[in-house]
């Protein structure tokens, strides 16, 4: 699972409580160092049993303390949501969502690897809140990982810790496997496909049955929140967004990790960014900032439904909520991609463009009609001598899928894709005098090769 | 109490039989599938509204009560 990965700790002093206070120092939800799994044995040692104190009432009431919010990438508020699922009747099925479908994320699989009891602890908190004696670990397709979340579900069973039973779900290998009404679908024996859910609310599972679907890194933060409290919780982070976050940031030298930080970590810290511009040369599409591991030209924050930013604005931003979203971005689940200086910011952006078309569920005409031909539009921006028209019809195709799907797959390519267009501007200058800055043609961001197209895909 | 049109945008399937009975409020996009303006059905509109709702083949347009 984590055999690509580098587990990060970055020194932040701001994440270890004052003397006198109990808990944790960072990280929180992996283990210093080192990427053995810890099992129940080293958990229970770490963290001891878990004994919400003050029942139903007093979880609840410790996490709206808190302010956690989903770490799946809305950063949905989590105590409404469980509120919402306290006062549901029948109970809601709860499940737990590792699905992770984004190619440039890695941080809900490392988290599952690794640390599966908290997640599991998490699950059990989720379900005292909505009442309910059952629930589902939706996770991908893949057998380690299927054997060693079994393994712990079953070492739980053995010690008899656990008053809901938890079932493992295999999510499709798609993008939009873990989209939460995709996830509804699957668990109620459907393709994962997304869905029109016109009422808000909690998603519906079956006529009268509802289910409460949180983020496995969620979970995670919850069955520490039961142990060391909201004020704890809040010694990391931001006082509008506390705690941490686990990240993949994708370093400049090609090098992806997974990263705990505390929310308001800088962007720069990440990424090993210098925050120093350096000059815009002759034959190059823009300034570039030196960082440890290469010069960068742009930041990708938040995955493929996220925003580039040019690197010199990046290197100046916390990762938070409140200063990304004024700039069009999102913290979203945590990805954050240097893009070197020696790559076409256009032949990535079309790459993944592709990859999003192909990755729409082709349910709602706007997105299966649009998202091809705006994939297409950005591959010839990328190319030599585009024709001017590609750009104007890729702004009004742009304008006819978002907020026109059943779900938000593409109002988030079509940001994604947009702010390719701002911020690689210089770049799409040079390609209209057939020049291009792009020297190292290799691939920069992940996309998995050979996408499926059948229907059996989604199950 | 307002009433707004609806699309179900994973029903649809393009038929364009809305635009057809409600030009005022629905036009098609290049593809074949409804734009509904961003406005409440005015008074005048909500018989022909309700008639559109009726005549979509795939029962994707609903006529819906906003708070």
């Amino acid at each position: 699972m984590t055999d690509s990965l580098t587990l990060q700790h970055l020194p932040m002093a701001a994440g270890n409580p004052p003397s006198g206070l109990p808990g944790l120092g960072l990280p929180r939800l992996l283990p210093g160092s080192g990427t053995v799994p810890v099992d129940l044995r080293a958990h229970l040692a770490e963290h001891g049993p878990l004994r919400p104190a003050g029942g139903r009432n007093g979880l609840l009431h410790e996490v709206a303390a808190a302010g956690l919010t989903g770490r799946g990438g809305a950063a949905f508020p989590v105590a409404r949501k469980l509120a919402a699922a306290a006062q549901a009747r029948p109970a809601p099925v709860v499940a737990g969502n590792g699905a992770e479908g984004e190619p440039a994320s890695s941080k809900d699989r490392s988290l599952l690897w690794i640390s599966p009891h908290l997640v599991l602890d998490g699950l059990q908190l989720a379900a005292v809140a909505a009442g309910s004696r059952s629930a589902v670990l939706y996770v991908p397709r893949s057998e380690r990982l299927h054997g060693r979340l079994a393994g712990a579900i079953a070492e739980r069973a053995a010690a008899g810790m656990d008053a809901a039973s938890v079932e493992l779900v295999t999510a499709p290998d798609r993008f939009l496997a873990g989209e939460e009404s995709a996830l509804v679908s699957r668990l109620a024996g459907g393709p994962a496909l997304p869905a029109y859910r016109p009422v808000r609310g909690l998603p519906r599972l079956a006529p009268g049955r509802t289910a409460l679907v949180q983020n496995v890194e969620t979970l995670a933060h919850l069955a520490l929140i039961a142990r060391y409290g909201a004020t704890w919780f809040r010694e990391a982070g931001t006082e509008a967004e506390p705690g941490t976050m686990l990240t993949t940031p994708h370093l400049a030298d090609g090098r992806i990790s997974v990263t705990e930080v505390p929310l308001g970590a800088s962007v720069a810290g990440l990424l090993g960014l210098d925050g120093i511009q350096g000059p815009a040369e002759a034959g190059t599409a823009g300034p570039w900032v030196p960082s440890a591991f290469g010069p960068v030209q742009a930041v990708l924050v938040g995955g493929y439904h996220g925003a580039w930013l040019p690197a010199a604005a990046a290197a100046a931003l916390p990762l938070a909520n409140a200063a990304l979203r004024p700039l069009g971005a999102a913290v979203g689940a945590g990805v954050l991609a240097a893009l070197p200086a020696d790559r076409c910011g256009l032949a990535e952006t079309a790459r993944v463009a592709r990859y999003l078309a192909l990755e729409s569920a082709g349910q709602c005409g706007p997105c299966f009609n649009g998202l091809p031909r705006i994939a297409a539009a950005v591959a010839h921006l990328a190319g030599p001598r585009p024709d001017p028209r590609a750009r104007a019809d890729l702004e009004r195709w742009a304008g006819l899928v978002a907020g026109r799907g059943a779900c938000h797959h593409p109002d988030g390519s079509v940001r994604f894709i947009r702010s390719a267009l701002r911020v690689f501007a210089a770049e799409a200058g040079l390609h209209e005098q057939g020049r291009c800055s792009g020297t190292d043609p290799r691939p920069f961001l992940p996309v998995p090769t050979g996408s499926p197209a059948t229907e059996e895909d989604w199950t | 109490m307002e009433k707004r049109l609806r699309v179900d945008p994973v029903a649809c399937a393009g038929h364009g039989a809305c635009a057809e009975l409600l030009p005022e409020l629905i036009t098609l996009d290049e593809w074949g599938y409804p734009i509904v303006a961003d406005q409440p059905v005015p008074h005048g509109l909500q018989r022909e509204a309700r008639r559109a709702v009726a005549g979509c083949p795939a029962l994707a347009l609903a006529l819906a009560r906003v708070a």
